[in-house]
C-alpha cells in the first residue's frame, strides 16, 4: 500500500486509542495546575471504567441507545465522588499528595475487583450489549484523504475529547476561574491574600480531574474493552500523567502528547506495512512508543516547568 | 498532625466500608472467606508437614490447588482447574475444606506461603495452576518430598511433581482448519500475546492447519507483546481486517477482547461484513455476541479441569505420575474445538475438523509446535 494510504488507515486507530488518554490528561492538568499532584488518575480511570460498565450492563435494557452516553456520565460521576477522597486527604489534611494518590490507585483496583466479584460472582464482568460504535460522518467523510483520516470509522468520543481539551484551554487561560485556579497552583499565599479561597479552588480542581479521569476510564471501557476486569485499565492512567508532563501542564500540550502516544502505538501495529519499516523486527516497533516518549521528554520539549506550588499543601499564614 | 493523620485514615476506611456496602451481597461467590487462609498463615511452622501425607488411597485422599494472580473466578485457567477439583471432590465424596480446597494468590509473593499452608493442612496432592508458579512448586517440592505436587502449563523436574502441559498445537491446528474453510478472502490472521514458546505452539499449529487445507491462504501474524492491552489487540485486529483478513485467531488473553471489539464494531456498522474471531482457552462464544449475530466462529478449548481430574484420579489410585511430563491433547479430551456457534460453524467445517482431528489422533499428521517444525511441515506439504 501507498504511504499515504497507510497514514489514512492509521488515523482512526490513533484517535480511538488516544481519546481516553486525552480526557484523563486534561483532568490531570486541572488538578496539577491548582497545585495538587494527582498520581491517582489510574485509579480514577479504574472507577470510571468499572462504573461505566456496570451501569451499562444493568440499564442497557431500559435505556436502549442512550445507554453508552449515560454510562459515560455514570463513570465520570463515580470517579468524581471517588476523587473527593484525594481532595480531602491532600487539601484539607495536607497529606503527602503522592501517597494519597497511590492509595487511590490501590483502593480503586481492589474495590473494582471486589465489587465485580460481589455483583457478578467472578473476576470479570459480562461483555456489554450497548457499547459505542465507530461512525462515519456524512459529507465530511467524502473529502478526499482528510475525510478518510478523520471522519470515517471514528468514535464520537474522540471528537468530544478534543473538544474538551480546547474547552479546558479556554477555561484555564481565558476565564477568571482559570486564572484563579492557576494562581492557586503557582502562589497560593498570594492568591489567598487576594481573597481567593485556596481550599475551595483546589477541591474543585481535584473533583474536575476525577470527573475527567472517570470519563477517560469509561471511554476506554465502552469503546475498547467492553467489559471490566482488574486488568482493564493497565497503565493508561500513568500514560496520561506522562502526557500532562510531556504537554507542559498545558491542555493543548497534553492533547498533543496523548495523540502522540496514540500515534506511536498505531505505528507499532501498522509499522510493518510501510515499505521502509518492513525489515525492522516487530519488537522494535512495539517498544517504539516508550522510546519515543523518553526521547521526546529528554530532548525535544526542553525543560518541563511544573506549577510552582505543585505538590505543596497550602497552610494558611505560613511563610 | 498525628490526629489529622488518624482522622484521614479513619475517613478512608469509612469510605471503603460505605462503598463496599453498595455492592449487592449475594453470597454466591463460592467461598471468598477461605481465600485469605493461605496468605495469612506464616510459612514458618513446618513442623506438622508430615501429618496426613502418608495415606494416599481411599477417601482419606485430599487435593488442593494454588491459583496464580488471575484468581479462582477468572473464567479461564484457574476457574477451570477449580471446577476440575470440585468435580473430583464430588465424585469421590470429599468435603470442601478437608478433602479439597484452593488457595488464592493475589500476587507472586503469595505463592510460597499458599503452598506451605496447604502442605501443613495435610493435602496429599497440590496443584500449581499456571507457569508462573514454576519456581514456587520447585521449591516446595524439594522441601516436602512426601507430598505430591503437580504443575500445569510448565515442567518441573522432581520425583514428586507431575508436570502437565497441553498439546495446544493440535487444537490450534484444528482452529486453523476451521479458519481456512471459513475464509472467503484467503487471508486469515493470528494475534499472539507475548512472544514465548507457549504462544509459538499456538501460532505454528494454527499456520500448519490453515496451510494444510489450502497452502495459498495468507496468514498475517502479529504479537501484541502483552496479555492485557486491549487497545493493542483492537488496533492489530483493525489492521488485519483492513488488509483483507476475515478470520482472526487470538492467543493473547485480554488482548483478545480488543479483537472481539473490533469484529463486533465492524458487524454493527455493516451487518454483511464477513469477519470472524476464533477464541482461545475456553469457549468465547458469549464474547462475540453482537445483536443477532455472533462473530465467534469457534474456540480452541483447553480443558484444564480434565487434566486436573486425570492427575488427581491417578494419584488417588496410587499411580501418581511423579517425575513425568504429561502432554494432554485431543485424544485425552483435554483439547477441543467449540461448536457453539452453529450458524457460522457449519456442518461442512465440523466434518472437516473431525477428519483432521482423526489424522492428528492417529498420528498421520503431526502438528508442529515450533518455528522450525513448522518450516519442515510446510516444506513437506
Amino acid at each position: 500500500m501507498e504511504f499515504i494510504d497507510q497514514l489514512v488507515a492509521m488515523m482512526p486507530m490513533v484517535l480511538f486509542y488516544s481519546a481516553p488518554l486525552i480526557f484523563t490528561a486534561i483532568g490531570g492538568v486541572f488538578s496539577e495546575r491548582s497545585g495538587v499532584v494527582n498520581i491517582g488518575l489510574e485509579g480514577l480511570m479504574v472507577i470510571g471504567a468499572f462504573s461505566g460498565i456496570v451501569f451499562n450492563i444493568f440499564f442497557a435494557d431500559t435505556l436502549g441507545a442512550a445507554t453508552p452516553w449515560l454510562s459515560l456520565v455514570a463513570g465520570a460521576i463515580a470517579a468524581g465522588i471517588f476523587s473527593i477522597m484525594h481532595a480531602v486527604a491532600a487539601v484539607s489534611f495536607r497529606a503527602n499528595q503522592v501517597v494519597s494518590g497511590v492509595a487511590i490507585n490501590m483502593m480503586a483496583v481492589g474495590l473494582g475487583v471486589f465489587l465485580t466479584r460481589e455483583i457478578f460472582g467472578r473476576g470479570q464482568t459480562d461483555s456489554i450489549t450497548q457499547p459505542f460504535y465507530t461512525e462515519t460522518i456524512p459529507f465530511l467523510s467524502e473529502i478526499p484523504i482528510i475525510g478518510d483520516m478523520f471522519f470515517n470509522g471514528v468514535y464520537i468520543t474522540s471528537y468530544i475529547a478534543i473538544g474538551v481539551a480546547v474547552l479546558a484551554w479556554f477555561v484555564l487561560y481565558k476565564t477568571t476561574f482559570g486564572l484563579r485556579l492557576r494562581a492557586v497552583g503557582e502562589h497560593p499565599m498570594a492568591a489567598d491574600t487576594n481573597g481567593i479561597n485556596v481550599t475551595k479552588m483546589r477541591y474543585i480542581a481535584v473533583i474536575l480531574s476525577g470527573l475527567l479521569a472517570g470519563l477517560g476510564g469509561a471511554t476506554y471501557a465502552l469503546t475498547i474493552s467492553l467489559s471490566f476486569a482488574g486488568s482493564t485499565i493497565s497503565g493508561q492512567g500513568f500514560m496520561s500523567l506522562a502526557a500532562v508532563i510531556f504537554g507542559k501542564w498545558h491542555p493543548l500540550g497534553a492533547l498533543g502528547a496523548a495523540v502522540f502516544f496514540g500515534f506511536a502505538q498505531a505505528l507499532s501495529v501498522v509499522g510493518n506495512n510501510f515499505d521502509f519499516l518492513s525489515e525492522v523486527p516487530s519488537v522494535y516497533l512495539v517498544i517504539l512508543p516508550y522510546v519515543l516518549t523518553v526521547l521526546a521528554l529528554a530532548g525535544f520539549i526542553g525543560r518541563a516547568e511544573a506549577p510552582k506550588a505543585n505538590g505543596e499543601p497550602y497552610i494558611k499564614g505560613s511563610r | 498532625m498525628k490526629n489529622k493523620l488518624m482522622l484521614m485514615l479513619a475517613m478512608l476506611l469509612a469510605a471503603v466500608l460505605v462503598l463496599g456496602a453498595c455492592g449487592s451481597s449475594d453470597d454466591d461467590t463460592s467461598g471468598d472467606d477461605n481465600n485469605d487462609q493461605g496468605s495469612e498463615e506464616p510459612a514458618e511452622d513446618e513442623g506438622t508437614e508430615d501429618e496426613g501425607t502418608d495415606e494416599e488411597t481411599g477417601s482419606d485422599f485430599s487435593v488442593a490447588m494454588v491459583t496464580d494472580e488471575g484468581g479462582v473466578d477468572d473464567r479461564s485457567f484457574n476457574q477451570s482447574a477449580w471446577e476440575g477439583i470440585q468435580a473430583f471432590g464430588e465424585e469421590n465424596g470429599l468435603e470442601r475444606g478437608t478433602g479439597f480446597d484452593y488457595a488464592q494468590s493475589e500476587n507472586a509473593a503469595d505463592f510460597l506461603p499458599n503452598f506451605n499452608s496447604l502442605v501443613n493442612q495435610g493435602y496429599n496432592l497440590i496443584f500449581g495452576v499456571g507457569y508462573q508458579l514454576k519456581n514456587a512448586v520447585t521449591e516446595v517440592a524439594m522441601q516436602n518430598p512426601e507430598t505430591h505436587f503437580s504443575i500445569i502449563d510448565d515442567v518441573v523436574e522432581a520425583d514428586n511433581v507431575a508436570s502437565v502441559t497441553f498439546a495446544e498445537e493440535e487444537g490450534s491446528f484444528l482452529a486453523g482448519v476451521a479458519a481456512a474453510l471459513k475464509t472467503e478472502t484467503n487471508n486469515v490472521g493470528f494475534v499472539g500475546g507475548v512472544t514465548s514458546p507457549l504462544i509459538k505452539r499456538f501460532e505454528s499449529g494454527f499456520v500448519a492447519g490453515v496451510k494444510s487445507v489450502n497452502p495459498e491462504i495468507e496468514v498475517q501474524i502479529q504479537y501484541a507483546e502483552s496479555f492485557s492491552d486491549e487497545g493493542m489487540g483492537r488496533s492489530i485486529a483493525n489492521n488485519m481486517y483492513s488488509s483483507g483478513a476475515d478470520v482472526i485467531y487470538h492467543a493473547s488473553g485480554a488482548v483478545g477482547l480488543g479483537v472481539f471489539t473490533e469484529a463486533r464494531n465492524r458487524v454493527e456498522n455493516d451487518p454483511d461484513s464477513n469477519v470472524w474471531v476464533i477464541g482461545v482457552d475456553r469457549d468465547q462464544y458469549e464474547q462475540g455476541q453482537q445483536g443477532d449475530r455472533n462473530v465467534t466462529l469457534t474456540s480452541m478449548v483447553k480443558r484444564v479441569d480434565v487434566a486436573v481430574q486425570e492427575v488427581a484420579t491417578r494419584a488417588m489410585n496410587g499411580d501418581f505420575p511423579g517425575g513425568e511430563h504429561l502432554v494432554l491433547g485431543i485424544e485425552d479430551g483435554a483439547i477441543s474445538i467449540a461448536d457453539t456457534n452453529e450458524e457460522a460453524y457449519t456442518q461442512e467445517i465440523a466434518d472437516a475438523v473431525a477428519e483432521w482431528q482423526e489424522k492428528l489422533v492417529n498420528g498421520d499428521v503431526d502438528a508442529p509446535g515450533t518455528d522450525e517444525a513448522l518450516e519442515e511441515f510446510l516444506d513437506n506439504l
